[in-house]
């Protein structure tokens, strides 16, 4: 008995000794964000911000996942930027003119712009880049649409970039947005060099994506990286994330909107539509949805404001279509859209031969809580006009091969998240799409989307899409949700953060205070 | 003599495995939907980017090709190359290992430095309150599921006390300190389980062997009864005892998949969720070959451990 007690001491002697001595240890280990306050203009600024999942690949040729983009548009950029309304700014290109036929763009780009070796950025990076993304190197071409639109790039001077189109492309400026790499530089994928505000540094698997200040940038002037070293933690738990931003371990963290109130008070809630459609997508060409009256009368039964207020906590926009309200130019804000009316549904369902309802299966991607949980009310309210819904989950890479790609489903429930053209968005209705897993297919709509396309007069392209819009509608190609709020949670050291139209953490935007 | 042909022997069993779970692997493989160069694009992935990737990643082969050209490469020692990562499995394995293994080593030590004192304790006193109480509270210690502890002791010590970080893995290269920091609140999350199984085997094996004869013919010759405990007793319950151990070892060098997800700890078991989830068929063949090697390889050190206990136990 005396013997073990005489050991318990000696182990919790062993344990506090230890503990002491981890803890001194870690004042050295751990960066600045963990000692708020402590950073004056003298110390090096550091801050971590939340990275939701591992980067696709770190060229942007090569990647297309928007988490990747968000960090690594800090570290290239394109002919032209964007602000936070989505509108176009000069970056590389300090100007460009559109000739009288539309058919040929030209650059005028910034003299004494460098990459990161130093390097002057001129029209042959341009060229080389564009060259490369349409094919026109004889290579295998990487961009769909600059493989059909573009015709030659030339350059008549080192600071002169010719762009001829194919044919006419009213959206053909949201592709300057695209970045600039250096001319025969292939290491992209290991050691990205751009000419952002941010240098890449490091890069650890799995673990956190490292990038630091430009003292020498000057492409857009009034952008300016004042913090030295940014670090993208990789965490793919929602739990894992909250408690890091609670123990001070993170900065910004993006987070879901059921944990906001949990948040607020500790932290600033930066929050906003993120220009993204959440859509329960309806199989076109299955029965008993290949009926348009079938497709209404889901749609005369859904309500979306439940949907809004309980799977994100009021923290989203509704929308009738499948447009985000933040692309305003475009959005039809005048749509004659469907609203709650139970005995409309009824009757529709009886007159399409279904008055005792039918069975649906919405497979919905498993590792997507918000879609599950929309799942859930959308089967309650479906269920108030005999529809019986049965969810069914369904592993990331399964949906993406299922539903997505062999377009085996009924019902699903998936976000799209926004580009700056319109056409990106609307595009994936028209029945020649290869990615149409709608099964929706118009003649009128095809028609539209190819006249927007091709109309020079932005007014007139706007109203096409408006069309286009409410086609969607009328037809109850699927039913459009809402545009989740983006939510971020963001340490009181640290101000500034902008939500843009596509998701992009602009670290120029953002200061430590101390 | 002997003990060369126990190795060998061994070592041939261990390679048949090795060969029927690789084939087990590409069979799962077979049925599996999904394309590892579409999971890692996403939705918004122009089909162009996804075609230009599935080339580059070897996936226009069909996966026959991909596994003969995979037991090729590793005839030459080579486990291939990523699809997710585009990097050597290898290496992959290698720099995740060091994780692993020390979250392994320091649950490992948790768990021995709380088991043999507790056990003891407890057998000695068998029936009586505190005892009991403590025996509850270890059945609660099994009950309690690991992802549920380890948010509860990152609330305690990294939220509210702020003693220990809440994951954010710093390597051992960085900060020697600040690694084992970082690794004691997942140790300890895994150890309570563990703790808690064996000290429940080892004082139930200890209240069978004070019961034997022996202890009686060792009281009656006039030793002590501690005596009796630690150098009879306790040396005889080892043995089973160290069968558990051995497996408890095996499954968290496995990766403790929950624990490292919840504290952010690039270790095996994230390794094996990012091998399935992006269908990397050459990551994951290459983690079932080292978890296949591990359950072989501590197998075996296990039963030189017996002998070690036991001498009577001799390798056959």
């Amino acid at each position: 008995m005396i013997r073990l007690k005489k050991l318990a001491v000696v182990l919790l002697a062993a344990v506090l000794t230890f503990s002491g001595c981890a803890g001194a240890g870690a004042s050295a280990g751990t960066s600045a964000s963990a000692a708020p306050a402590t950073a004056t203009p003298a110390q090096p600024t550091s801050i971590k911000i939340a990275l939701g999942s591992e980067p696709d690949n770190l060229d942007p040729m090569l990647s297309a996942a928007t988490d990747t983009s968000s960090v690594m548009m800090n570290v290239f950029e394109g002919l032209l930027g964007f602000n936070t309304k989505g509108e176009f700014i000069p970056a590389i290109a300090e100007s460009y003119t559109i000739s009288q036929d539309e058919l040929t763009y030209t650059f005028t780009i910034k003299q004494g712009i460098q990459f990161h070796d130093g390097k002057s950025c001129t029209a042959q990076d341009v060229k080389y880049t564009y060259d490369k993304l349409a094919g026109l190197d004889g290579g295998t071409p990487l961009n769909t649409t600059l493989s059909q639109e573009l015709e030659k790039v030339e350059c008549p001077d080192d600071y002169t970039a010719v762009l001829t189109l194919k044919n006419k492309d009213a959206g053909f400026l949201s592709k300057a947005t695209i970045s600039i790499v250096e001319k025969d530089y292939e290491q992209n994928s290991t050691q990205p060099i751009g000419t952002g505000p941010y240098k890449f540094a490091e890069y650890v698997k799995g673990q956190k994506l490292v990038l630091e200040k430009n003292d020498t940038y000057n492409t857009i002037t009034d952008r300016k990286p004042t913090i030295d070293r940014v670090e993208f933690e990789i965490m793919t738990d929602e739990n894992a994330k909250l408690m890091a931003l609670k123990s001070g371990d993170l900065d910004i963290a993006g987070v879901s909107s059921t944990n906001v109130p949990a948040l607020k008070d500790e932290f600033t809630i930066v929050q906003g539509p993120q220009n993204m459609v959440q859509v329960f997508a309806l199989n076109n060409k299955v029965k008993p949805l290949d009926d348009v009256r079938v497709r209404q009368a889901i749609c005369y039964a859904i309500d979306k404001d439940e949907i809004i207020n309980v799977v994100s906590g009021g923290n989203g926009a509704k929308v009738e279509s499948f447009l985000s309200p933040s692309m305003a130019t475009y959005y039809n804000d005048k749509l004659n859209a469907y609203t709650l009316n139970l005995d409309k549904a009824k009757e529709l369902l009886a007159d399409a031969g279904y008055a005792n309802g039918f069975d649906l299966t919405i497979k919905v991607p498993s590792n997507y809580q918000m879609h599950i949980d929309t799942a859930q009310v959308i089967k309650d309210e479906l269920a108030k006009i005999g529809i019986n819904v049965n969810i069914e989950l369904v592993e990331w890479a399964q949906w993406l091969d299922g539903v997505y790609t062999n377009r085996d489903y009924e019902a699903t429930i998936i976000g799209h998240s926004g580009k700056l053209d319109p056409q990106d968005f609307l595009n994936r209705f028209s029945s020649t799409y290869a990615k149409n897993y709608f099964n929706f297919s118009d003649a009128d709509y095809d028609a539209l989307i190819e006249k927007a396309a091709s109309t020079a007069d932005q007014a007139a392209r706007a109203d096409y899409y408006k069309q286009c819009q409410q086609l969607l509608v009328d037809k109850a190609a699927s039913v459009f949700i809402q545009d989740p709020y983006i939510n971020f949670a963001v340490a009181k050291r640290v101000e500034g953060l902008k939500i843009y139209p596509v998701t992009f953490f602009n670290l120029c935007d953002l200061t430590v205070v101390a | 003599m002997k003990t060369a042909f126990f190795v060998l022997k061994k070592l041939g069993a261990a390679l048949a495995t090795l060969f029927l779970i690789s084939v087990l692997t590409f069979c799962v493989f077979q049925i599996l939907p999904g394309n590892p160069a579409h999971i890692i694009l996403g939705v918004d992935a122009d089909p162009l980017q996804v075609e230009a990737l599935s080339k580059e990643m070897g996936l226009n082969l069909p996966l026959q090709q991909r596994y003969i050209n995979w037991v090729v490469g590793l005839f030459s020692g080579d486990l291939g190359n990523s699809l997710r990562y585009q990097t050597p499995v290898a290496q992959l394995i290698a720099d995740s290992l060091p994780v692993t293994v020390s979250l392994t080593a320091m649950a490992l030590l948790i768990t021995v430095v709380l088991v043999v004192p507790l056990s003891v304790y407890l057998a000695k006193n068998n029936n009586r309150a505190l005892p009991t109480a403590i025996s509850a509270l270890l059945q609660l210690g099994v009950a309690v599921p690991s992802f549920w502890l380890s948010i509860l002791l990152v609330l305690i010590f990294a939220v509210n006390l702020r003693w220990l970080p809440s994951g954010d893995f710093v390597p051992f290269t960085t900060s020697v300190t600040g690694a084992l920091r970082s690794l004691v609140l997942p140790a300890v999350a895994i150890s309570v389980g563990t703790t808690a199984v064996v000290i429940r085997y080892l004082k139930n094996t200890l209240l069978d062997q004070m019961g034997m004869d022996y202890v009686r013919t060792a009281r009656s010759k006039g030793l002590a009864q501690n005596e009796v405990l630690y150098r009879h007793v306790l040396k005889n319950a080892l043995l089973p005892t160290v069968t558990i151990l051995g497996m408890i070892v095996v499954e968290v060098l496995g990766g403790s998949i929950i624990v490292e997800n919840v504290f952010n700890l690039p270790g095996i078991g994230r390794l094996i969720i990012t091998g399935v989830g992006n269908r990397d068929f050459p990551l994951v063949q290459g983690l079932v070959f080292y978890l296949a090697f591990t359950v072989v390889v501590i197998n075996f050190l296990v039963e030189l451990l017996y002998s070690a206990i036991d001498p009577r136990i001799r390798v056959r």
